[in-house]
């Protein structure tokens, strides 16, 4: 059951939302860049970290195609190699996020009473506080730095996943074939794992894939604030915290990171956009 | 009916309320950091130390300062700030109107611009106006603020010199900081207006209208629009945390006074009882904000009390 409905999703979602042509481009868009983040050191055309003092805030050009920053350090490698650290940053968050959150939501739609009340209370409690709030308090809590920018992001959206799988399970229970296992003898854990985890699955995917794109967005602003990746870790945030010093002498160290962070989070966002369309789900993720 | 509901939201505040101040009341004694460290001098005796952690209460049991704590936050004393050395109310009451000022502009300023928007998308049949728009929309909603800010920073005060870099001095020094939150506002608004109106433009009562010969232009201003400014609201109602994320993101980048501000500075010198009094205030307001939210959706769809009821 299980590798069929995951199967079923990468063919049917997958392929058909890239059969469209918003879907080609914004889902090739994000194929190349985890390619790029993948062979960052083999494509970068300078070493991210090699200050050149004598040519610092070097506007772009050749051969700095999008310029140096305060050090003399290569804009386009520095923004490649941020791209590792945006994504698995964010993609490692949001993962830990869809672990908890699924398990706390499906254990709480499947038993329901008091600890349902209990789990939901505690993630509407999270729910209700801007995202950035919570980050940031987080951020306090630890100390700046990358783990503590996963866990904020992990936290931040929790709500959302772990209603999403609560809303899929208190729907599926009603089912007539979730009726039968159960008539059948078969235990909770084996109609949570085999049965009603897998047909909850797709929209919990979707989902987790349109919160990469916001963690991406939120790591950046925490590394803006100084909070998230700390020197001399590339990271698309931190590059332009440290462009603010140069906002009127360098301005393309903060135009580019920033420039490929909207392009990136715009691709996810509309690549999901066809994927709901495609697996027809959009009444599932809605309200939730 | 409605006020039945609306004490019963009200009610249910109160625990809420609670947990949410144990919550940061416990969370800001997990921060890293002893800050007495901050106000004694090298080289003080232990019995300087134990005299000022007695001064500020920190000596006692945790139980005991959070009755004291939220004893004295009923009576509007939210302690004493220990770098600032100032009462946090005052702190509080000081910052809290450039906040305000800021985010009630934001709340106007993303509400008009957005359901104008919003109407336009819903109303021109032309695709060429409608992806525009939805393409404002998915930019405005996706694309990070601060780097908006950054950009805007770049080209109205570096390059036009329309608008000051920073401060809070004049008026036109709120003109960016706005744009910056409202942009998304704009956004969520255009989109949620666009829906509305379209759900609604299918419903019978219109076809009616129309039946009974009205201009397109009265049944959108007389009919259609009232009927979309309730979720509108709501959702705005609904999202007033968000405004206030947008504000700490704005008053960091443009250097303004306020809640945000004051929250982060006191953030880095681990001055608990102004982070305690911030946080409390933030979360008061998304509290109220869903509050008022709820209300006004119970108000206008009678299937949501039902339910709760």
């Amino acid at each position: 059951m299980r590798a069929r409905t995951i199967d079923a999703f990468a063919r049917l979602g997958i392929g058909r939302a890239l059969s469209s042509s918003l879907g080609l481009v914004s889902g090739g868009f994000l194929i190349l860049l985890i390619l790029v983040a993948l062979t960052a050191p083999w494509i970068t055309p300078f070493d991210y970290a090699a200050q050149q003092l004598g040519n610092s805030n070097a506007p772009p050009g050749w051969p700095h195609l999008l310029g140096t920053d305060e050090f003399g350090r290569d804009v386009l490698s520095r923004v490649i190699y941020g791209a590792r650290t945006s994504l698995s940053v964010s993609a490692t968050a949001i993962g830990l996020s869809v672990i908890v959150g699924m398990t706390l939501g499906a254990a709480a739609g499947y038993f329901g009473g008091m600890f349902e009340r209990a789990v939901m209370t505690v993630v509407d409690l999270t729910w209700s506080f801007p995202d950035i709030l919570l980050a940031l308090i987080f951020v306090a809590i630890i100390g700046p730095g990358l783990t503590s920018t996963m866990f904020a992001i992990a936290i931040a959206y929790l709500a959302q996943f772990t209603r999403l799988t609560r809303a899929q399970i208190v729907r599926l229970k009603r089912e007539t074939f979730i009726e039968a296992t159960v008539n059948l003898g078969a235990k909770p854990a084996h109609i949570l794992i085999r049965h009603l985890l897998p047909n909850a699955v797709a929209p919990v995917i979707v989902a987790a894939m349109l919160a990469i794109g916001d963690g991406i967005v939120l790591e950046a602003t925490l590394g803006f604030f100084g909070l998230g990746a700390q020197p001399p870790t590339p990271s698309w945030g931190a590059m332009m915290s440290s462009g603010t010093a140069q906002l009127f002498l360098a301005p393309w160290v903060i135009i580019f990171p920033g420039l490929i962070v909207a392009v990136t989070v715009i691709a996810v966002n509309l690549f999901g956009d066809e994927l709901i369309r495609a697996l027809n789900i959009r009444d599932r993720l809605r309200g939730t | 009916m409605i006020v039945r509901y609306s004490l019963q939201r009200l009610l249910m505040l109160i625990p809420v309320s609670v947990s949410i101040s144990i919550v940061i009341f416990l969370i800001v004694h997990m921060l890293p950091g002893d800050p007495i460290d901050n106000l004694i001098r090298v080289g003080s005796s232990p019995q300087d130390r134990a005299a000022l952690a007695a001064k500020y209460g920190l000596d006692r049991s945790l139980v005991v300062q959070y009755f004291v704590w939220i004893g004295n936050i009923v009576s509007g004393d939210f302690g004493q700030a220990i770098v600032l050395r100032r009462p946090v109310a005052d702190l509080i009451a000081q910052n809290l109107p450039y906040s305000l000022t800021l985010g009630a502009l934001a709340f106007a300023f993303s509400s008009i611009v957005g359901m104008i928007l919003g109407t336009i998308a819903a109303v021109a049949k032309r695709p060429a106006v409608e992806q525009v728009v939805k393409g404002f929309i998915l930019f405005g909603s996706t694309v990070p603020g601060f780097w908006l800010a950054l950009l805007m920073i770049l080209l109205f005060s570096v390059t036009l010199g329309w608008f000051p870099v920073s401060g809070a001095k004049t008026w036109s020094a709120l003109v960016l900081p706005v744009l910056t939150i409202g942009f998304g506002g704009i956004a969520l608004v255009a989109r949620v207006t666009r829906v509305a109106l379209l759900d609604v433009g299918h419903e019978d009562f219109v076809t009616l209208l129309h039946a009974k010969g009205l201009s397109r232009a009265t049944i959108l201003f007389r009919h259609l629009l009232p009927h979309a400014l309730v979720p509108v609201v709501t959702i705005l109602a609904l999202r007033i945390g968000w405004i206030l994320g947008g504000a700490v993101t704005a008053e960091f980048v443009f250097g303004r006074p306020g809640l945000g501000s004051l929250l982060i500075r006191s953030l880095g010198q681990r001055d608990y009882p102004v982070v305690q009094g911030c946080l409390l205030m933030l979360a008061l307001a998304v509290m109220l904000g869903t509050l008022i939210g709820d209300i006004l959706q119970a108000a206008m769809d009678p299937r949501i009390r039902e339910a709760s009821t």
